[in-house]
């Protein structure tokens, strides 16, 4: 059981935002006893369950593997339940994640990170139609090894937040959408690196990015999507210069021309 | 809603210039400091003498067709790894006219390309 | 009041966002040294365009950048050198290699290139040196 003696006051001041009553976000002050072990999302459930129901925010996990709570902890981009408080200072200035629309309070709009995933075809384009009795994929490890690190992301748009490009262009695709392209163009079961290059290689795409790398640094599972962007501008320049001094190679594209299911 | 699948996306032509920039780099990343300190601090810092750098040892080496398109080619991708990064570096500060600042910094890019092609060459 | 879709968009800092975290400052600083290098760059061709025009004119240039241009030659120096070595440290995002079916480590990367960048210096001066 948790000890109050033992609790450590903590002020949280908290961005608020009622899209009914305010005309400007505002800042609302919280203090917490909060025990040794909590982290940031215990902080906020503590405010909403004994100090403010108003509150809203979005959570679910509870252990980095959902992507709801990502928060803007004193500046940074953090999952709330990946936010020990024992490494914090005594004054935790939290706000929703930027570089986005907030709809109320600590939560913010996503829908224009989930048209970017969609845009960039995250989905295995396989070599040929296969049936059902020609049995699975087979894939040995060190193909897998390829592109795993790149299937750990949860979607929880830290890395967003963190981008300056995405700051000043909020049409940039993101860290986020081109780790996943290259997720999928790693994947060995997967030919659909033509498909998704007009995205992936577009200016508002791969030649956007100035490889900042705080995406990398602020990701929880380490999926590094600035080494995956990296990777693309090269695979990319290597693609575009072939399909002018090499016209004869057959394209991949003429193969996989139309939309997979 | 706005739909991103109604975005045009195209892919572009920047893989021309990124591809300079990306050699330029390489290059002045393992060149530039040691070419620095050998053209512009050896000297005055007393670890060279002056007279390895007079008007007739340079013509000596410059004499070298090989050397001559070293120095070229060092030179010429360091340009235009420094015209891509500066005009990218301009869109960070805030400078939203991106087609004016790379007329700008390509311009001189290639002014200083074809100067330094006349002077080797010419 | 700004808006998207009816949701409230927090104006961004266009100018002065580097300003803001410290974690932009080393970027920043990164990008204006392909200022520094342009610069050089320049100063090199300057250089071998007096050269083509006589000795005297590439005497007084070769003076000039010895003795008035010392401090910035310096300051171009030490930015050259961030230049690289940001550069390098970043090359292993950029070519992840496999050896043996195991990833090669960054620490490995990072080192070859940074061996091969004293190298590549020491050549240089052992060249001009050697002469023609």
């Amino acid at each position: 059981m948790s000890n109050p003696a033992k609790a450590r006051i903590v002020q949280l001041e908290i961005m608020r935002y009622n899209p009914d009553l305010d005309q400007q976000p505002h800042f609302q002050s919280y203090d917490v006893p909060c025990q040794e072990e909590w982290v940031l999302l215990d902080a906020i459930n503590y405010i909403k369950d004994e100090l403010d129901r108003s509150l809203s925010y979005r959570w679910s996990c509870h252990m980095a593997v959902c992507g709801s709570c990502g928060l803007m902890v004193n500046g940074v981009p953090m999952l709330s339940c990946h936010a020990f408080i024992r490494d914090m200072p005594d004054l935790i200035k939290v706000e929703p994640m930027e570089n986005f629309p907030i709809i109320r309070d600590l939560v913010v709009e996503m829908d224009g990170f989930i048209e970017k995933l969609a845009a960039v075809k995250p989905y295995i384009h396989p070599k040929e139609e296969r049936n059902i009795e020609d049995g699975c994929h087979n894939q040995s490890p060190e193909q897998l090894l390829d592109f795993q690190s790149l299937t750990q992301c949860i979607n929880c748009m830290l890395c967003y937040s963190a981008c300056p490009q995405v700051a000043l262009d909020h049409d940039f695709i993101g860290p986020a959408a081109m780790a996943l392209a290259h997720r999928y163009n790693l994947d060995s079961r997967d030919q659909g690196r033509a498909v998704r290059k007009d995205v992936i290689a577009s200016n508002q795409a791969i030649w956007e990015c100035t490889f900042v790398g705080a995406c990398s640094e602020v990701c929880p599972k380490h999926v590094d999507p600035a080494a995956a962007i990296q990777q693309a501008k090269i695979a990319a320049t290597g693609d575009y210069f072939k399909s002018f001094l090499m016209p004869w190679i057959k394209k991949a594209s003429k193969d996989n021309e139309g939309e997979q299911p | 809603m706005n739909s991103t699948n109604q975005k045009n996306y195209h892919a572009s032509h920047k893989p021309v210039i990124w591809s300079l920039f990306a050699a330029g780099g390489t290059v002045t990343a393992l060149l530039l400091p040691a070419l620095i300190m050998l053209m512009a601090l050896a000297v005055p810092l007393g670890l060279m003498s002056a007279d390895l750098f007079s008007y007739a040892r340079i013509q000596d080496l410059l004499s070298n067709p090989l050397v001559k398109l070293a120095v070229f080619g060092i030179i010429f991708l360091s340009l235009w790894h420094a015209a891509h990064r500066m005009r990218c570096t301009m869109h960070d500060f805030g400078v939203r006219a991106d087609g004016v600042v790379a007329i700008l910094f390509y311009g001189v890019a290639s002014v200083m390309s074809l100067i330094l092609a006349v002077a080797l060459f010419f | 009041m700004k808006q998207y879709n009816g949701h409230f968009i927090r104006p961004a800092d266009k100018y002065a966002w580097y300003l803001k975290k410290p974690r932009y400052i080393p970027y920043m600083l990164r990008e204006l040294s392909s200022l520094f290098v342009g610069l050089f760059s320049c100063i090199l061709v300057w250089g071998l365009y007096q050269h083509s025009q006589g000795e005297v004119a590439f005497n007084a240039w070769t003076q000039l950048i010895w003795n008035q241009l010392f401090w910035l030659n310096l300051l171009i120096f030490v930015f050259a050198f961030y230049h690289s070595y940001s550069w390098f440290m970043v090359t292993p995002k950029a070519m992840p290699i496999k050896f043996k079916g195991k990833r090669v480590s960054g620490v490995t990367i990072i080192g070859a290139h940074m061996l091969l960048w004293l190298i590549a210096s020491v050549v240089v001066f052992t060249l001009f040196v050697i002469g023609a």
